[in-house]
């Protein structure tokens, strides 16, 4: 049987939030798309490139509070640094379009990316070399968070790191790797990180047709890895994966080896996080080491609490919703914008433990009770 | 004591382990399952096991009984790999040495075990925690691709209606009372199929009749498999028991039938005796 058939096989149970999130998520980057391109810009239905900019940087952290969601709500992993990951692939893609630069820098040398020219280095180091080519690239994206999700899930999983403790030696991996990489040594830009790209596979980065080209690909993308991760959760391995959660020994005595299944849900984890990164750099335009700050990666957490975990869709509506908040709280208020968000943490720990998302069952639930208050006693002892 | 300070290879009641096949099925020829001898386990000094030797026969129901602390829970978890044992041996048939197992290869080999406190997963339906637990290939890409077949599904049903939970196949196990979470595990055993069930305090806080449900359901299991139970409830054990194995401090001290183990006078100093 291949994979594909029961793929298909499976579809009637991907069920309820599958169809409406994807049409909902690619109706509304299609209408923003034509806003941007085919309505006047007098206009009061024009969408700005700044939008769809934004829209794009939007999307990307959605993808990322998927992964977190993903390892989070599902497996009962709590990263705190999955920024890494995100920051990992984005570099990854950063590396590319520093390639695509070519004689166009400051310097104008044909290979060397001007912060080399400027360290006065005469080779391209190593690990350099074939980020010139695409395919090359993309597949580093994939690859680089992967493997060293792997590592540190096969050496912390196996000696059955959890909990709390787990959670402080992520903050570790991406405090680490923020300090590495703001060292010029590493061959990585420094502090200054990447940036000045010009185009992607020879498409002007500032023109608005690829602006919209990245913001559809954003959208497309998501909606695959949501389908996909739907998928993945539902079947059997998804189950497990919920079980650990909710009774990690048990399922262990149940015959499964866990530690193989918490490796495997990260990786995938640590992959869909390198591909948000990906995305992001081309639409922001730079990508430094501050995007490994252990900061970043608590606050998709909040992201991902906000919406609600466990539901995939809570993820990304977190996501969207406090980064538009996010945007325009720092407009008006850039010192406040922490306070706030603790502000949003711990209101929403207290009143909405399930998230936005698990709203509609809240309210559910409470009507339900109250209904059944209102029975008469006698009713109420033959019902139970 | 000298055959334990003999090197393993000179063993001569011991077959070389490169000349056993990689994977033996279970060896019940002597109609033991289970052997386990000498076993000791200790705490920070404190002697959990001490000396233990016990024999289960295949097949058969047995209870162990003993006072906290006399070492039954800590026996499960020697035999299941959660615990490790400071020396002694416990054989699964013949040629089984449990001590090389971890966790999940245990499960695989046969020995399913029900833990005191109910735990299933209470996020998924009653359904769903049988598909955990059945018998399968359980490597990572055969689960991501696995799908019923339908005599999977007819063998759920078939243990759903065995342990009386077929209406509530669909509802979530955290829905269920506590006497249905316990027959929910004990259905978990059933489906992975296993030769030894181990099954820790099953009637713990449960009412009159469900603890009459549960001695009718484990004496069904009896022959089909071999049924080790750890209770307390000595009028549950009196219903189900064949032969009673009383553990005192760490060692076996009595075993026999119910009649046996009552009027035993040991028994009846340090255990039985204890109560007024």
């Amino acid at each position: 049987m291949t994979i594909w058939q029961t793929f298909l096989s499976r579809r009637n149970t991907l069920d309820s939030p599958v169809l409406p999130f994807v049409t909902v998520l690619l109706s509304l980057t299609i209408l923003a798309s034509i806003g941007n391109l085919w309505i006047p810009a007098d206009s009061a239905l024009h969408v700005s490139t700044y939008t769809i900019t934004l829209l794009g940087k939007y999307l990307s952290f959605a993808m990322l509070a998927l992964a977190v969601d993903i390892v989070w709500g599902y497996c009962g992993i709590l990263s705190l640094g999955h920024g890494a990951f995100f920051a990992l692939g984005g570099y990854a893609m950063g590396m590319y379009l520093m390639r695509q630069i070519g004689t166009r820098g400051v310097y104008g040398d044909p290979i060397l990316p001007d912060f080399m020219v400027f360290l006065d280095w005469d080779v391209l180091p190593w690990y350099w070399l074939g980020m010139d080519q695409f395919w090359f690239a993309m597949l580093m994206v994939l690859l680089v968070p992967g493997l060293l999700a792997f590592v540190f899930g096969w050496l912390a999983f196996h000696s059955r790191v959890t909990g709390v403790y787990l959670s402080i030696i992520t903050q570790a991996l991406t405090y680490a790797l923020m300090l590495a990489f703001f060292r010029n040594e590493m061959g990585f830009g420094g502090n200054n990180g990447l940036t000045d790209f010009k185009d992607l596979l020879g498409f002007n980065l500032q023109a608005d047709t690829t602006r919209v080209s990245l913001l559809l690909c954003s959208a497309a993308l998501l909606a695959g890895i949501f389908v996909l991760s739907q998928w993945v959760l539902k079947s059997r391995f998804g189950k497990v994966i919920e079980a650990i959660r909710d009774g990690e020994p048990r399922v262990r005595f149940l015959g499964y080896r866990t530690d193989r299944y918490k490796v495997a849900i990260f990786v995938y984890s640590a992959m869909i996080a390198g591909i948000a990164g990906a995305l992001y750099v081309p639409q922001v335009g730079i990508i430094n080491p501050g995007e490994f700050a252990p900061l970043n990666s608590i606050e998709i957490v909040v992201w991902v609490a906000v919406g609600g975990r466990g539901t995939l869709y809570g993820a990304v509506i977190g996501a969207l919703l406090v980064n538009y908040a996010k945007t325009r709280f720092t407009a008006l208020m850039p010192d406040g914008w922490l306070f706030a968000l603790g502000a949003l943490f711990v209101l929403v720990t207290v009143f909405l433990p399930n998230g936005l998302a698990g709203v509609y069952g809240q309210v559910k639930a409470s009507v339900k009770r109250n209904a059944s208050d209102e029975q008469s006693p006698h009713q109420k002892s033959e019902a139970s | 004591m000298t055959m334990n300070n003999t090197p393993r290879l000179m063993r001569r009641d011991q077959v070389w382990p490169f000349l056993q096949p990689a994977r033996a099925g279970i060896n019940v020829d002597k109609d033991i399952i289970l052997y386990i001898e000498d076993l000791s386990v200790s705490f920070d000094g404190f002697k959990a096991l001490n000396n233990l030797n016990l024999y289960i026969n295949d097949g058969e129901l047995r209870c162990l009984i003993g006072a906290n602390g006399a070492g039954k829970t800590t026996l499960m978890d020697v035999i299941t790999g959660k615990t490790e044992c400071d020396s002694g041996s416990v054989y699964f048939g013949q040629t089984l040495n449990l001590l090389n197992y971890k966790e999940a290869e245990i499960a695989e080999l046969g020995i399913g075990r029900k833990f005191q406190k109910p735990t299933v997963f209470e996020a998924q339906t009653v359904f769903d925690n049988l598909e955990l637990a059945m018998k399968s290939n359980k490597r990572l890409l055969p689960t991501l691709l696995a799908r019923l077949s339908p005599s999977e599904v007819d063998r759920i049903d078939e243990v759903l209606v065995t342990i009386g939970l077929i209406e509530n196949r669909a509802q979530l196990a955290g829905a269920l009372s506590h006497g249905q979470k316990q027959w929910l595990e004990i259905g978990m055993l059933l489906v992975s199929k296993p030769r030894l069930l181990l099954i820790d305090e099953p009637v713990a806080g449960m009412t009159a009749e469900e603890t009459e449900r549960t001695a009718e359901l484990l004496t069904s299991l009896a022959g089909k498999h071999t049924v080790v139970v750890v209770e307390h409830d000595m009028e549950f054990v009196r219903s189900i028991a064949r032969t009673v194995t009383v553990l005192h401090q760490g060692s076996v001290l009595a075993e026999g039938s119910m009649d046996e183990i009552q009027n035993n006078p040991d028994v009846i100093q340090v255990y039985l005796g204890e109560e007024p």
